[in-house]
This record gives C-alpha cells, sequence and structure tokens, in this order.
C-alpha cells in the first residue's frame, strides 16, 4: 500500500541520513521525498512516499519515532489530506501540434514556463495522479525530459 | 561560576562532573589535546591494547554497575575499532558512551589522515551520535550524551570531537538540566493497559513470565519475584536476564529458547498467558514464531514503543518502565495458587532435567562450570565469550543476583567476555570476577592481560579448552553431516585438509601454550586434563591474588542440549543427540 508519511525533525545536519538509513536498512525504496523548513526554523518537515506492506511500515513508523532528532511521525493513510506535487515536462513541440499541446495543457490548468524553437516547458502541479495523467496525456507528442518533485502532504482542517 | 577551557578540559571536568570512575581507551595523534588534558587530572583512565576491547570493558563495566561506561579513542582506526562494541551495546541495550577523536573541521570530508566518517559508520550501531563542530556545544552535547545513554532503552552514544574542537577555548558551565523536546521517555504504563493485563494474569490459569534484559535494566528484580510469589506465577529468563531471577527458586524455569530448558520451553508452549517484561522476543527465544505460545495471550511491558508486536503480536502492550509498571500491577495481581499448573512444570523438571553424563571419568565443560558455580555459590560476577560454553554457563551456574551475568546476547561478539570480565571487575573492585571463555573467544581479546596485569585486577579466567569452534562444529556435526570445515584450532599445515577424527593424543600440539600465555605476562597459568584435578585447580585459582588462567582441556565433542535447530518451533526441542 502506499503512504505518504510526514516526518517532523530538527533542522539539523545529519537528519535526513538517519532517516533515510532506516528505511534503506530494511530494503525500502522511498518513492519520493520533500524536505523543507517549517513555520519554526529550527524545525523541518519531511514528506516521505513508501509502498510497502503495512506491518513492516508500522514497524518504521515507530523506528523513525525512536530517532532522537524525530520531533513527530504521521502518517496520512487513511486520513483526510491534501497533497501536493510539482514537475516540469519539456515535451517535443513542432510547430505543427504546438497548438495540440496548448490545449492539453489548458485542459490539465498547467502553465507553460518556456517556449524555445522546438519544445516546450510545462509546469504541472497537483497530486501525483494528476500529474501522473498529464504525462501519460501529452507522451504521445514526446517528452524530452521530466523532473519532478516529492509530494507535500498536510491535514485537512476540521469541518 | 564559569572558567574559560580547551575543549579537552572541557571534556575531562564533564566526566568528572558526572562522575565517572573510569574510562577505557586508546590515544592517537586526533586525540592529543584530550589526552594532554587528561595528564595531571583525576580522571582514572585505563590504557588499553585494542579499542574493540575498550568498549567492552565500558560495556562490561556498565552492565555489572549500571551506571554509564565511557571510552575515549582516537580517529579513523580508534573509532571503527568501537562499531563492534557499539555494536555489541546497541543490541543488548548498555549504556555505553565512545568519546573519539576527528580530524580538524577545516579538513573533515578530504580523506586526512586517520580521517573516517565516524557519526556515518556508527550511525546504525548506536542510539544516538554526535559531530560537534563548535566547542561550545560540547559541554552540552556530553550532557546530552549521558541523558541518552542512560535512559528510556539505554543505548550506546558516540560523541565525535574534531581535534580543533579540543584545542578551542571557551567558558566551561556543565548544564545542570537537559531538556530535548524530541527525546521523552515514557515511564509511566497507561493505567487502563496495566489493568486489563492484571485482570487477564488474575483469570489464568497457566501464566508464565519471560523476562528480558530490560528487568535488569530498570532493577525490577523485586517486583518480579514478588509477583510470582503472590500469584504462583513461573519465570523463565533469557540468556540477558540471567540472575534477575534466582535459578534455585522452585518457580524458576530458567533460560527458554534454542538451549533453553525442556520445561521453559515446555512451560511456555502450554501457557495461557505469557507477561514479557523487558524482553524483545528474539529468535533465539522464540523458535519459529508462528509456533511461539499460541494458547497464549501476549502481555508486553516495555519501555521500546518500537519493541511491541515487532515480532509477536502483543494482546496488551504497555509501555513503559519495568519497575513503575510492575509495581502498579501488582497491587492490581491477586494472591492465588496454581497448584496443577506448578505440579506439571514439576513432572516436566523431572522428566527431563539439565543433564549430561556424570558417571565417567571424562572431563566435562558442564561439571567444570557446575563447580564454578558450587564453589563461588553463585556469588561471583561471570562474563562469557559466546558459544558453547556461554551456553553451558547459562545452564548450569546458578547466578544469584542481576548484573552478575555478563555475556554478549544480541550480536554474540566472540572476543566480548575477557574485557568485559575486566571491565566488571573494574567497577566492582571487590567481588570476585571469573570469565568463561572458550579457546577461540579468548584468543580474539587475549592481550587484554596485560591490562589485568598491570592495574592488579585480579579476574580469573576459565578457558573451557576444545581446541575448536565449538557451536560451529556442533552445527556442522548435526546438521551438515560432520564435515567439520574450517573450525578445528589445532589443525595444521600437515594435517589432512578434511579431518572429523579429533584426538587429543594424536592430533598436533595446540597453540598457544595458555598457560605459558599467562605466565609471560606475570599472571598464574594452570592447565588441567583430568576431571579430579578440576576442582582444587579451581580453589587454587579462587585463592590465588593475581590474574589466572585455568587452561581446561574437556571433552572435544561435547554438545549444547537440549537444542531448538534453527528455525523450528520450541515444540521440536531435543534433549539429546538423535540417534
Amino acid at each position: 500500500m502506499r503512504h505518504t508519511i510526514s516526518v517532523l525533525v530538527e533542522n539539523k545536519f545529519g537528519v535526513l541520513a538517519r532517516i533515510s538509513t532506516l528505511f534503506a536498512a530494511r530494503g525500502f525504496n522511498i518513492d519520493s521525498l520533500a524536505v523543507g523548513e517549517t513555520e519554526d526554523p529550527a524545525i523541518s518537515r519531511m514528506t516521505i512516499v513508501v509502498k510497502g506492506d503495512d506491518s513492516i511500515l508500522e514497524q518504521i513508523t515507530k523506528q523513525l519515532n525512536k530517532l532522537v532528532d524525530v520531533i513527530k511521525v504521521n502518517d496520512f493513510s487513511g486520513l483526510e489530506y491534501v497533497e501536493r506535487g510539482l514537475a516540469l515536462v519539456k515535451i517535443n513541440a513542432p510547430k505543427t501540434v504546438r497548438a495540440e499541446i496548448f490545449r492539453i495543457a489548458g485542459v490539465f490548468r498547467t502553465r507553460i514556463i518556456d517556449i524555445a524553437k522546438d519544445s516546450v516547458i510545462v509546469e504541472v502541479t497537483g497530486d501525483e495522479e494528476k500529474i501522473e495523467a498529464f504525462i501519460e496525456a501529452i507522451a504521445d507528442y514526446g517528452i524530452k525530459e521530466v523532473c519532478r518533485t516529492g509530494v507535500i502532504a498536510m491535514s485537512r482542517g476540521h469541518k | 561560576m564559569s572558567q574559560k577551557m580547551t575543549g579537552a578540559q572541557i571534556l575531562i571536568e564533564s566526566l568528572l562532573k558526572e562522575n565517572v570512575e573510569v574510562v577505557f581507551g586508546l590515544p592517537g595523534g586526533q586525540a592529543l589535546p584530550i589526552f594532554d588534558a587528561i595528564y595531571g587530572s583525576k580522571l582514572n583512565f585505563v590504557l588499553t591494547r585494542h579499542e574493540q576491547a575498550a568498549s567492552h570493558m565500558a560495556d562490561g563495566y556498565a552492565r555489572s554497575t549500571g551506571k554509564t561506561g565511557v571510552c575515549i579513542v582516537t580517529s579513523g582506526p580508534g573509532a571503527t575499532n568501537t562499531v563492534t562494541g557499539l555494536a555489541t551495546a546497541y543490541m543488548d541495550s548498555v549504556p555505553l558512551i565512545v568519546f573519539s577523536g576527528q580530524v580538524s573541521t577545516a579538513v573533515i570530508g578530504q580523506d586526512a589522515f586517520q580521517e573516517a566518517d565516524t557519526t556515518g559508520i556508527t550511525r546504525s550501531v548506536t542510539k544516538h551520535n554526535f559531530l560537534v563542530k563548535d566547542v561550545k556545544d560540547l559541554a552540552k552535547t556530553i550532557k546530552e550524551a549521558f541523558y541518552i545513554a542512560s535512559t528510556g532503552r539505554p543505548g550506546p552514544v558516540l560523541v565525535d570531537i574534531p581535534v580543533d574542537v579540543q584545542r578551542g577555548i571557551c567558558e566551561f558551565a556543565y548544564p545542570e538540566k537537559v531538556e530535548i523536546r524530541s527525546y521523552k521517555p515514557n515511564y509511566n504504563g497507561h493505567p487502563g493497559q496495566i489493568k486489563k493485563a492484571a485482570e487477564i494474569i488474575n483469570k489464568s490459569e497457566r501464566p508464565v513470565l519471560y523476562i528480558g534484559m530490560g528487568v535488569i535494566a530498570s532493577n525490577a528484580e523485586d517486583e518480579v519475584l514478588e509477583i510470582s510469589k503472590k500469584a504462583d506465577i513461573p519465570v523463565t529468563n533469557t540468556l540477558l536476564a540471567k540472575g534477575a531471577y534466582p535459578n534455585d527458586s522452585a518457580l524458576s524455569l530458567n533460560m527458554l529458547g534454542m538451549h533453553g530448558t525442556y520445561y521453559a520451553n515446555k512451560a511456555v508452549q502450554a501457557a495461557d498467558v505469557i507477561i514479557a517484561v523487558g524482553a524483545r522476543f528474539d529468535d533465539r527465544c522464540t523458535g519459529k514464531v508462528c509456533d511461539f505460545a499460541k494458547k497464549a495471550k501476549i502481555i508486553h511491558i516495555d519501555i521500546d514503543p518500537a519493541a511491541i508486536s515487532k515480532i509477536v503480536d502483543t494482546d496488551i502492550p504497555v509501555v513503559g518502565d519495568a519497575k513503575t509498571v510492575l509495581k502498579e500491577m501488582s497491587s492490581l495481581i491477586k494472591n492465588k495458587e496454581r497448584k496443577e499448573w506448578i505440579e506439571k512444570i514439576g513432572e516436566w523438571k523431572k522428566e527431563h532435567p539439565l543433564s549430561y553424563e556424570r558417571n565417567d571419568d571424562k572431563l566435562r565443560p558442564q561439571y567444570v562450570i557446575e563447580k564454578i558455580s558450587e564453589l563461588t555459590k553463585g556469588e561471583a560476577i561471570v562474563a562469557t565469550e559466546v558459544g558453547q560454553h556461554q551456553m553451558w554457563s547459562a545452564q548450569y551456574y546458578k547466578a544469584a543476583k542481576p548484573r552478575t551475568f555478563i555475556s554478549s546476547g544480541g550480536l554474540g561478539t566472540m572476543g566480548f567476555g575477557y574485557p568485559a570480565g575486566i571491565g566488571a571487575k573494574f567497577g566492582n573492585p571487590d567481588k570476585e570476577v571469573i570469565v568463561i571463555a572458550g579457546d577461540g573467544s579468548f584468543q580474539m581479546n587475549m592481550q587484554e592481560m596485560a591490562i589485568a596485569v598491570l592495574n592488579e585486577v585480579n579476574i580469573k579466567t576459565v578457558i573451557l579448552n576444545n581446541q575448536y569452534l565449538g557451536m560451529v562444529r556442533q552445527w556442522q556435526q548435526m546438521f551438515y553431516g560432520k564435515r567439520y570445515s574450517r573450525t578445528c584450532l589445532a589443525k595444521r599445515k600437515t594435517c589432512p585438509s578434511s579431518c572429523n577424527t579429533p584426538d587429543r593424543d594424536k592430533c598436533p600440539v595446540y597453540v598457544p601454550d595458555f598457560v605459558k600465555w599467562a605466565e609471560s605476562y606475570g599472571a598464574l597459568g594452570i592447565r588441567v586434563t583430568d576431571k579430579k584435578d578440576v576442582e582444587p585447580a579451581i580453589k587454587k585459582m579462587l585463592e590465588a591474588k593475581c590474574p589466572v588462567v585455568l587452561d581446561v582441556w574437556v571433552e572435544i565433542e561435547e554438545n549444547v542440549f537440549p537444542m531448538v535447530p534453527a528455525g523450528a518451533s520450541l515444540d521440536d526441542i531435543m534433549v539429546r543427540m538423535n540417534g
């Protein structure tokens, strides 16, 4: 199962290595990872997306909690939350098909951020599914390069 | 009041503030400022011959006293040599701190002479580690290191101190308090969970207490004893909890698991409740996990939430300190006689007590350990190496008190016992400390005899010499068709390349001669090759006022039984060799 885990950590050197070591030692590949400061600059948030057996992930979550530099661990699975990632996609775009590409880009509410002689770069934000859907929709035109961030996630406010 | 000091002086002063009685280690280039600060200070520093041994000495000191063990070593190889010691302490939850020198912050990452990424290398074998980059952070870091090592589930901590930080100068004030927002161990168990656990215990007919290192770490032996007596609950211990419950009590089942007693394993498999206290369901205890205690509800008391349901699904988890939780639980547990259950266990005890062939003239290793147990009344501190002799010690030595049986359990580190015994003797100078070793393990750190002799540490070492890496040989005999591949320690160039017929009279002479080895250090060496000489030799050893090595030539192919083969269920326990 896919898990989105949010880890609040001390903003210190070496912390990322401690966390990635825990996953690596158990043979887990991290699908995506995003790290950034929170509203408190002494604290960073790491958002980790990983696929794996639930019981092993429960164990990893406990082990993460044990790390001295880890303040809080949240597994979003089964909770109400929003997540966003960003991708830059460079697409083959000779003049003959450029209009079509712009139309698809518009449907996905993306932004064109670079236009060159025979290619364009599209910035797409959204959850993983949306980004993947866009890449699929545009694939036939020839993708030259994809660059993706890890997703970040936040639980929804109380309604 | 504070004064200006160098980082090196801050380290020494901080150790004195922490009431560190003894530090083990070895100097080197990138630790010179620290060693300069030691010169003339009040710190009791023991110079070892190998950093690995230093880490095991600090470990043995910690296990036998309950205090935090401390090492100081240099950068690069000095630090990497402690990795086995850190891993050993980490597996067995021992409070240990290694301070390592490091190259100057300006050259870190440049592959400088004797540089190693010490915090990187030790990350997965420590509870936590630090690289101190500013002398202003040093005192606080040391305080935190002691706090982290000794609280919650104890464990080793490494503090890496670059040489320029050792030389740096700042105001020194040792912090009174420590506050780490992300590290707050929880000592009190949840009252609701404790109540639930007590109710299940009260209703149970066949409960078993399964106690581990956590009982020793939290000094909960009195609480375990009280509950077991009050409610007639038999107690089985892990290897590391040996001594936490008196082995001669009628309710003691002794050790469970692979080389545990027949009756401990039978009791666990028949139990309707297992009360695990500070134990982690290690594979050497559970055997095949899906067959472990299938009829039992599992109550698990542990200070480490990650230990809960890690291996065996827990019905009632209680996260907290063993002593605190048991104290609270005790008042909720009803006095109860469990006659039928205790009688059943009595039958198993009669059916297959621990036994070996006592009625011939052969010098068997179990006999030697029984004699040690008898002549010391189980009141010595015993440190073991790893292998057959370790299991026989666990089976036949009757440890009377906690912290008197020192052994590398989780990691199974050969070479641990001898230095650990020396460390234990530093912590308990008035107690008899006996190392029970195999001839293989002993050779891994026997150079530390110099430390025993030079510091007048009168440690007694009994080598159960079977000229083999005995436990591996036993497995080769039982599971690999008696193909004794590279386990014979007497094998010479002149021997046939394959041999499975050892014979003291025909095999080449064993090296080293442990008696001469001991004598070369100024210790006393005694050799015993005859059963009738065992008792007088042990007496002579105990009376000696110097380090002693007793080299006992035991039966070569004696095996450890009972045995649950690796991966088999505890039900499949073998009390003797098949066929």
